[in-house]
């Protein structure tokens, strides 16, 4: 299946990138990992008549872990450098645990982190683990360059506030204050299959009590699910058995999920339930055996 | 009518915008006037007429078109040709050598590991990369490996026991050069 006609662009600059867009007036398309993009246009679901090819750009492919655990992912940073950088393993947890579980092997050695959150697919797993960490996504225009924070930037199932003529250059994840505890947890009927159901969970710690939590589902609504009322629940106490009862409850009844063929509503909702509780549960263990 | 796959010089129809790439293929540089919207794994087969790269689902859930660009493994059917412009490409054509198979294909001619043999250039490239990473894995680590890749014949069991032959066979021949040395 061929994609329907276009003009190819593959720009050197950023500047020239959001020149081209300009000048696309909407009808062109920002293509990085193309790994979602590609797939769609071969099946005519998407039709650019102008595609501007950012992989030649320079400084976008950073993977920068600072030292107070902050991280900034460029727009070129493919889902393989999240999957084998120990630095992001030994700063984010819930990042680590969602890496490997992206699509499949060789989807992960083109797709792009900030490339899934612009695509804003509602079972996407990048836009729960960014939206649980309450990261932002920047954006690059004609104007200069500004913050999104994600739970503004997608606004429904693959629409984003972007411009048609700035670029998403990064996502970046705040650094914690306390101690970083958390996981992602996917459903999918096979490798690379789109998310049944999915949760992500990011902690912080001080000594066994909750301050900050964010818990954020995916394939279970028409956008991300950002189950705040299941992460506030959490905090200000420790993760006793009740308080991850209560936050696994509050995260299903959240939860929006359709009945389709990969499972019926009540069924997803009860997958959320049981990732909710399995991470927190993993958490109060790991404390356990670290102590 | 031009083809929008003949290599240079054939000049291409008029309107149809193309772009001039070179591409290493299989260590030799080939050129080609590419549309834009041609995919990779179609300029490998029509333009090429390297057709050991299959496309199964079109879909980038196969695996079946994966070939090595940089090394690395890719579904050919989900990346632009012109996007592998000044790229390395790696195709199963490009496994053996001018005399011997490569231990990936002996390996999957030893442990059987095919069948209908659809899935089998897509499973040794990725395979390729993994042991390039990865000279001994275990297998948990060949079964994630080649999670991305699918056996319509569902003949895993042979496949990830022919990948690990490979590694056998390719650690024990670069233990027999370290021996002799």
């Amino acid at each position: 299946m061929y994609p329907s006609r276009f003009r190819y662009e593959a720009p050197r600059s950023i500047d020239e990138a959001i020149q081209l867009l300009h000048e696309g007036a909407g009808e062109a398309k920002v293509l990085a990992g193309g790994q979602s993009l590609v797939p769609l246009m071969k099946l005519r679901f998407a039709a650019p008549e102008l595609l501007v090819d950012i992989n030649n750009l320079p400084g976008l492919d950073h993977l920068d872990v600072a030292a107070d655990g902050g991280i900034r992912v460029g727009a070129l940073c493919r889902h393989r450098d999240l999957e084998r950088s120990l630095e992001v393993a030994r700063a984010q947890p819930v990042m680590a645990a969602a890496a490997p579980l992206i699509a499949d092997p060789i989807v992960r050695t083109r797709g792009t982190l900030v490339g899934s959150l612009c695509h804003a697919d509602p079972q996407g797993d990048w836009a729960a683990v960014v939206t649980a960490l309450g990261g932002h996504v920047v954006a690059q225009g004609p104007g200069g360059r500004r913050s999104i924070p994600i739970t503004d930037f997608v606004t429904g199932p693959f629409q984003n506030v972007l411009e048609y003529d700035e670029v998403a250059v990064e996502a970046v994840l705040p650094a914690p204050r306390a101690r970083v505890a958390g996981g992602f947890l996917k459903l999918e009927r096979r490798v690379g299959d789109f998310a049944t159901a999915g949760t992500a969970v990011a902690l912080e710690l001080d000594g066994d009590r909750v301050t900050r939590a964010g818990i954020a589902l995916t394939g279970v609504g028409s956008r991300t699910v950002d189950a705040r009322a299941a992460a506030e629940a959490l905090v200000g106490q420790p993760l006793t058995a009740e308080a991850i009862g209560r936050a696994a409850d509050l995260a299903a009844e959240v939860a929006q999920p359709t009945s389709d063929h990969r499972g019926s509503a009540s069924y997803k909702r009860h997958v959320i339930h049981t990732f909710v509780t399995r991470i927190l549960t993993r958490v109060t263990q790991t404390s356990e055996a670290a102590a | 009518m031009t083809s929008l796959f003949e290599e240079v010089p054939a000049a291409a129809a008029e309107g149809v915008p193309v772009r001039r790439i070179t591409v290493r293929v299989n260590g030799t540089p080939r050129t080609a006037d590419v549309e834009p919207r041609l995919l990779l794994a179609h300029l490998l087969r029509q333009g090429f007429k390297l057709t050991g790269t299959h496309t199964g689902c079109d879909t980038t859930n196969c695996g079946a078109c994966t070939v090595l660009v940089d090394g690395l493994p890719v579904k050919s059917c989900t990346m632009l040709a012109v996007q592998a412009d000044g790229h390395e490409v790696t195709t199963v054509e490009g496994l053996a050598g001018p005399s011997e198979l490569h231990p990936l294909q002996e390996g999957f001619k030893d442990e059987h590991g095919l069948q209908c043999g659809f899935c089998t250039p897509g499973m040794m490239l990725a395979a390729k990369a993994l042991l390039a990473e990865n000279p001994d894995p275990t297998e948990d680590e060949v079964r994630f490996a080649l999670s991305g890749n699918l056996c319509r014949c569902t003949g895993y069991q042979n496949i990830v026991k022919s990948v690990l032959w490979a590694a056998k066979q390719m650690n024990g021949a670069s233990a027999d050069e370290g021996s002799a040395e």
